[in-house]
């Protein structure tokens, strides 16, 4: 591999990282900082990228179109769908056991499943990169850098910046971070956790959702696709800690950066050496990366 | 008053009993296709043409009315041995037909070797099911995994190129379309330079993507489907190589996708046994009547479906519907020459069509035939032993 073809996987490999910090984040925020297990939390995933495909039209309909009109429904959206859930099933979850949070959660799964295909079908369908970013940027003689991916990266960046700001600066972040300590404390305090986790959990949904619909263009949109995204969210938030959205991060551009490097280096075991760094890392230190509190 | 109702009974019952023993039995058909996940629409459409066909003929083949038994196979392996059992033991059925799934239909064939129920299978491209596996009673309508590929082989050596990498999922289907490619294109002097791989069914290809461009072969040649062949064409094209590095691929890469590729695949080379254009009366007759049952266009599966139930018929005809004597059932299909939309073929002796591949390019949201790529080609049906 010379130095050119290197940089370049190792842009790949960011570029990937990040965008799976994208969708580990709003599940380390559901799990880590309200204790739940979702596993619904690649449907979400699914559902954001559906909605990429799905609202378009509509959208183009009512506002003339656009990718971001369609972005911010999007967002809307799921955050009204992530508040009314947490409303009808999540709050009853707080204090069962794991268990029953991963069957209520696997039902979910089922039931988004069989709904986006009454009402989408079976088919995969792609979603067109917004005229703005269809370029690519050229790199070396053959290749191009498509430009949307970039966008993705630096979206990605800015959300992962915000998410900081807002756990380590803002009086939001604080409660937050307060409430998942100790629940029963702050709610004496005279704040409304109640409310509190339907916002972060609502947030949690819409991360997921937004990291769908910006996946799209480059994903295609098809039956299962948040299954495998599941796996990996996993993997990115326990070896981030549990709980740490700055252990996710770098767990992300880990995880990003041995599934890129495993693929061109090592193609037999490709499948497995994220995994293995999972594996490896739970040994070294078993609560993870950054485990908070 | 209770004698009366007896009589009556008794009565209903005989003539009940005359009625069934008058009327030929029906024939049986099970149908073991996906109806639920990634391959549903696929097994839809090989039912739809297999049912077409059936009552094209008036509901009746080889004179017995055909009745249909049904089980969703999930496309899912583990579950493959029950669910056949479940059409053979609950359901009694005479002739099994499915399915899309390889690693389905290889279970569906080894419980039709043990049994000696006719199978045939409509779509399932493993090379096994009509290789190692074959036996007397499995026959196929559709194609091998090494067919389209081997084609591709002659014509891209053919084009003049040397130097090729590939690129698949490292699963049986894909390690089976290289290995088709690969022995065509080396024997015609051409040179793989690299295989490259991915685990199935991942997506994320820019890594191998600037591996090829690393490489800077004269073209790449690659196997995906589905959701897999939507994001590979689409990131080939984004990454900027579709200009200066020429893809070509089996046809799956291009079928039943193109609404989802968009302008990305416009231009692309596949070879396959089907092809849009192909402006025959046989395949335009089965596009209306296809397009009048269902309101929908025809695809490969649907066409599949078809030739499944012409097979069977073919059968189930040279025996007048007595399946009890299968060596005449079986050799009849095998000679048969079964006049398909694809064009007409003949069975290999190890019962996969003999056909004309054809080599397709991607026009707007069709994949118009452009030519012949391999004539009447017979897959060598390895380690087959009829």
């Amino acid at each position: 591999m010379d130095l050119a073809t290197f940089l370049v996987q190792c842009l790949n490999a960011l570029q990937y990282g990040l965008l799976l910090f994208l969708v580990a984040s709003g599940l380390t925020l559901i799990f880590g900082i309200m204790g739940i297990i979702n596993l619904a939390h690649g449907s979400f995933y699914m559902i954001g990228a559906y909605l990429a495909y799905a609202l378009a039209p509509i959208v183009s309909g009512a506002f003339g179109g656009g990718f971001f009109a369609t972005l911010l429904s999007g967002l809307a959206l799921s955050l009204l769908l992530g508040y009314v859930l947490e409303w009808a099933f999540f709050s009853f979850l707080y204090d069962r056991e794991h268990l029953q949070q991963v069957l209520m959660t696997y039902g979910l799964i089922l039931v988004f499943e069989e709904l986006r295909s009454l009402l989408v079908g079976d088919e995969v369908h792609g979603v067109a990169v917004p005229e703005l970013l269809s370029g690519g940027v050229p790199l070396g003689g053959l290749m191009s850098y498509p430009l949307y991916r970039l966008f993705i990266s630096v979206v990605c960046l800015a959300i992962a910046a915000g998410m900081y700001f807002v756990f380590t600066r803002t009086r939001l972040g604080m409660m937050i971070r307060a409430g998942s300590t100790n629940r029963e404390m702050v709610q004496s305090l005279g704040i409304d956790v109640t409310f509190l986790y339907r916002v972060v959990f609502a947030a949690g949904v819409a991360l997921a959702v937004l990291a769908g619909m910006i996946a799209a263009p480059v994903s295609s949109v098809y039956p299962g696709m948040g299954n495998a995204v599941l796996i990996l969210c996993f993997v990115v938030v326990v070896i981030g800690g549990i709980g740490s959205v700055r252990g996710a991060f770098f767990a992300a551009l880990l995880v990003g950066a041995v599934d890129t490097f495993g693929k061109v280096l090592l193609p037999q075991a490709a499948g497995v050496l994220v995994y293995v760094l999972m594996a490896l890392i739970l040994l070294w230190k078993p609560e993870g990366m950054f485990r908070t509190g | 008053m209770n004698k009366i109702r007896f009589a009556l009974v008794a009565g209903a019952v005989l003539c009940a009993a005359l009625a069934a023993a008058q009327t030929p039995g029906k024939i049986k058909v099970g149908l073991m296709l996906p109806a639920s996940g990634t391959y549903a629409s696929l097994g839809n459409a090989i039912e739809n043409g297999f049912k077409l066909y059936v009552a094209e003929q008036g509901g009746k083949l080889g004179g017995r009315e055909i009745e249909f038994a049904q089980v969703d196979d999930e496309s899912d392996p583990a579950k493959a041995i029950d669910n056949v059992n479940k059409l053979l033991k609950r359901d009694n059925v005479d002739v099994l037909v499915g399915t899309v799934h390889s690693g389905v239909a290889m279970a569906m064939a080894k419980v039709a070797k043990e049994t000696g129920t006719p199978l045939i299978v409509p779509n399932a491209g493993a090379d096994a099911i009509t290789g190692s596996m074959c036996a007397p009673n499995i026959f196929r309508s559709s194609f091998s995994m090494w067919q389209p590929a081997y084609a591709m082989g002659e014509v891209m050596a053919a084009k003049g190129y040397k130097n090729v990498v590939t690129i698949t999922w490292k699963y049986a289907a894909g390690d089976e379309s290289v290995r088709g490619f690969k022995e065509a294109f080396e024997k015609a002097g051409g040179k793989v330079v690299k295989e490259l791989n991915l685990p199935f069914p991942n997506v994320e290809f820019q890594a191998l993507l600037t591996e090829i461009a690393a490489t800077k072969p004269d073209a790449v040649y690659t196997f995906f489907a589905g959701a897999g062949a939507v994001k590979f064409v689409k990131d080939y094209s984004a990454a900027g190589l579709k200009k200066s590095i020429p893809l070509y691929g089996s046809g799956f890469l291009t079928d039943g996708t193109l609404e989802a590729q968009g302008a990305d695949a416009e231009g692309l080379l596949t070879t396959l046994h089907y092809a849009d254009g192909l402006n025959t009366a046989r395949d335009n007759a089965f596009r209306q009547a296809y397009a009048k049952a269902y309101k929908t266009q025809p695809d490969v599966y649907a066409m599949q479906g078809y030739d499944a139930a012409q097979m069977l018929a073919a059968g189930l005809n040279a025996v007048k519907g007595d399946l009890t004597k299968k060596a005449e059932f079986e050799a009849a299909i095998e000679k048969t020459k079964v006049d398909s939309p694809r064009g007409p073929f003949t069975l290999s002796r190890s019962h996969n069509p003999v056909q004309d591949i054809y080599l397709r390019q991607v026009t707007g949201k069709e994949n118009k035939v452009i030519g012949i790529a391999s004539k009447a080609l017979a897959d060598p049906g390895r380690g087959c032993s009829l």
